[in-house]
């Protein structure tokens, strides 16, 4: 087993175990999502409106629940000074951290955000179009992340920084997310058009993300 | 003399808590007394459900107004029923494991955790199953409606708080305290909860109990009901006696590691 | 046993209770068994809860 494979298997076992972020961040979204009608009101159109805008933003929130303590705790427990000082290509391990992270939090919200259309009774075709832009968008969002989670991993106190960090880099991925989920819906612009930015964003993460993030633990020693 | 020992005192000066309750308090008495009238129950239960479901399904008529699918009720009446008596339940535990300090508290507590989180989720699908036909639409931010999916968050809080603390006797009294706090706050909840849906009208008027129940709808929920209350005493009595078998066997691994 | 028009809906609510009703069960069965195999598999290796431990013979 290569040391990037055996990276991954413990990445994930530790996410999927409860405590890990699995569970969390799905939960966290299902909260998210339950608290909006409380503040803007109940009336279903509305809602139906605003959904693929709120479900956005709670799976942003809960991806970022996870972030945080990505490197810190691998830090804390040592782990992290292996991973720089392994053969394998920093770059690659992040890479790998970052597949960990999505398959364990990212996609979670993907399969949870149809469920919880069914809240802002959103049909089924604009959940369709949502659950799409999530899949392809969350990766970026687990990608920027790293930028983040690598510039606080020193920090102690990081306390919000990481989410600060992290917020602005994924403010294209939330715009061209929506976008696509409300052309889907309703609206003049064809799906594909922001879709495809989106997919393009994604694909420029997959290279921003780890080598900033490389880059960040390098200037750190 | 804590506020703890003065409330036990006064308690078992009133007799309140029955002879039974303290006789069991010692694990291995539990399960001596449990493991044989598991089987039992659960054949019970069984009975209980069949019997319940041949009613619910096959004897209850239709009703004038909704047709077949008030037979959805039998299924979303009982489990929201059995989804407050469940935090009910852990609100005692929760007492117990605070102020009376009973040794099977707080395991009484974290296993009925699981079993009320699922109750409330009968109850939500089962409601939103109903009010597709009913009213349109699978979901309404009504007030009761809302109130039942903010339980099921609180009861999945607990649940992640108790799997999250690694220490049984911390994590314990962690999930006492806020099972309580989450039992004071359910009436607010429902409050306000009330009142934000008042701001709201609805555009339709919602008759979620719809008509006054007729006997011969009454008698299956009823069955139903029971039947519902056996399968969760089953259960987390079931689930308790994991609990305690969990609880060993983290002691003797400890015991082993400490040996070594 | 005719369920009208709704029948789906009707028969979608019994089986998701169904299905979780079942869930609840497994998950008490199927821990019940680990535990036991657990513990077994410890007493095995001799290591026992004080109680449960041979007692020396009294003189």
């Amino acid at each position: 087993m290569t040391a990037l494979s055996a990276l991954l298997l413990r990445d994930l076992r530790l996410a999927i175990r409860v405590g890990g972020g699995a569970w969390m961040g799905v939960l966290f979204f299902l909260i998210v999502v339950t608290l909006v009608p409380f503040a803007v009101g109940p009336e279903s159109a509305l809602l139906r409106r605003i959904g693929p805008a709120i479900l956005w933003l709670g799976a942003l929130l809960a991806s970022l629940l996870t972030l945080d303590r990505l490197f810190a705790a691998d830090q804390e427990d040592g782990s992290l000074d292996l991973i720089l000082m392994s053969r394998a290509p920093l770059e690659l391990a992040i890479v790998v951290k970052a597949l960990a992270h999505w398959l364990t939090s990212g996609l979670p919200l993907v399969v949870a955000a149809p469920a919880l259309g069914i809240f802002l009774d959103i049909d089924s075709r604009a959940m369709a179009a949502v659950a799409l832009t999530l899949l392809a968008g969350t990766p970026a969002l687990t990608l920027f992340g790293m930028i983040g989670a690598a510039l606080a991993v020193t920090l102690r106190r990081g306390g919000l920084l990481v989410p600060v960090l992290i917020l602005p880099l994924t403010i294209p991925v939330l715009i061209f997310g929506v976008a696509a989920s409300n052309a889907a819906l309703a609206g003049p612009v064809p799906f594909g058009t922001p879709f495809t930015i989106l997919c393009a964003l994604s694909l420029a993460s997959l290279v921003i993300g780890p080598v900033a993030a490389a880059a960040a633990f390098r200037h750190a020693e | 003399m804590t506020v703890g020992s003065g409330l036990r005192h006064a308690i078992a000066g009133t007799k309140k808590l029955p002879m039974a309750l303290s006789d069991l308090a010692n694990p291995s008495r539990f399960l001596a007394v449990v493991e044989p009238a598991l089987p039992w129950l659960a054949g019970v239960t069984a009975l209980a459900l069949a019997l319940g479901l041949n009613q619910a399904l096959f004897v209850a008529p239709d009703d004038y107004q909704q047709g077949a699918t008030v037979k959805i009720m039998f299924l979303h009446v009982p489990s929201a029923w059995l989804s407050m008596f469940c935090w009910a339940l852990m609100s005692v535990a929760a007492l117990g494991t605070l102020v009376w300090r009973h040794p099977l508290a707080d395991v009484a507590g974290k296993a009925a955790a699981p079993i009320g989180a699922a109750f409330t989720f009968i109850c939500l699908v089962s409601g939103s199953l109903w009010g597709r036909p009913m009213w349109g639409t699978y979901w309404v931010w009504d007030a009761r409606l809302t109130s039942v999916l903010v339980l099921f968050l609180m009861y999945l809080g607990v649940i992640a708080l108790w799997r999250t603390v690694e220490d049984p006797s911390r994590a314990a009294r962690a999930a006492a305290i806020l099972t309580l706090v989450g039992a004071i706050n359910l009436p607010i909840i429902k409050f306000s909860v009330d009142w934000w849906n008042t701001l709201h009208q609805p555009a339709s008027v919602l008759r979620l109990g719809g008509p006054a129940i007729h006997p011969t709808i009454l008698a299956p929920l009823i069955v139903m009901a029971i039947a519902f209350a056996l399968l969760f005493v089953t259960l987390h009595l079931a689930a308790m006696r994991n609990e305690i078998l969990r609880r060993r066997v983290r002691t003797l691994r400890l015991m082993q590691a400490q040996a070594t | 046993m005719n369920l009208g028009t709704h029948a789906g809906f009707i028969l979608a609510a019994y089986a998701v209770a169904a299905v979780v009703i079942a869930a609840l069960v497994a998950w008490v069965w199927f821990d019940h068994r680990a535990q036991t195999r657990v513990l077994d598999d410890l007493e095995a290796r001799g290591v026992t809860r004080r109680s449960e431990r041979p007692q020396p013979a009294s003189p």
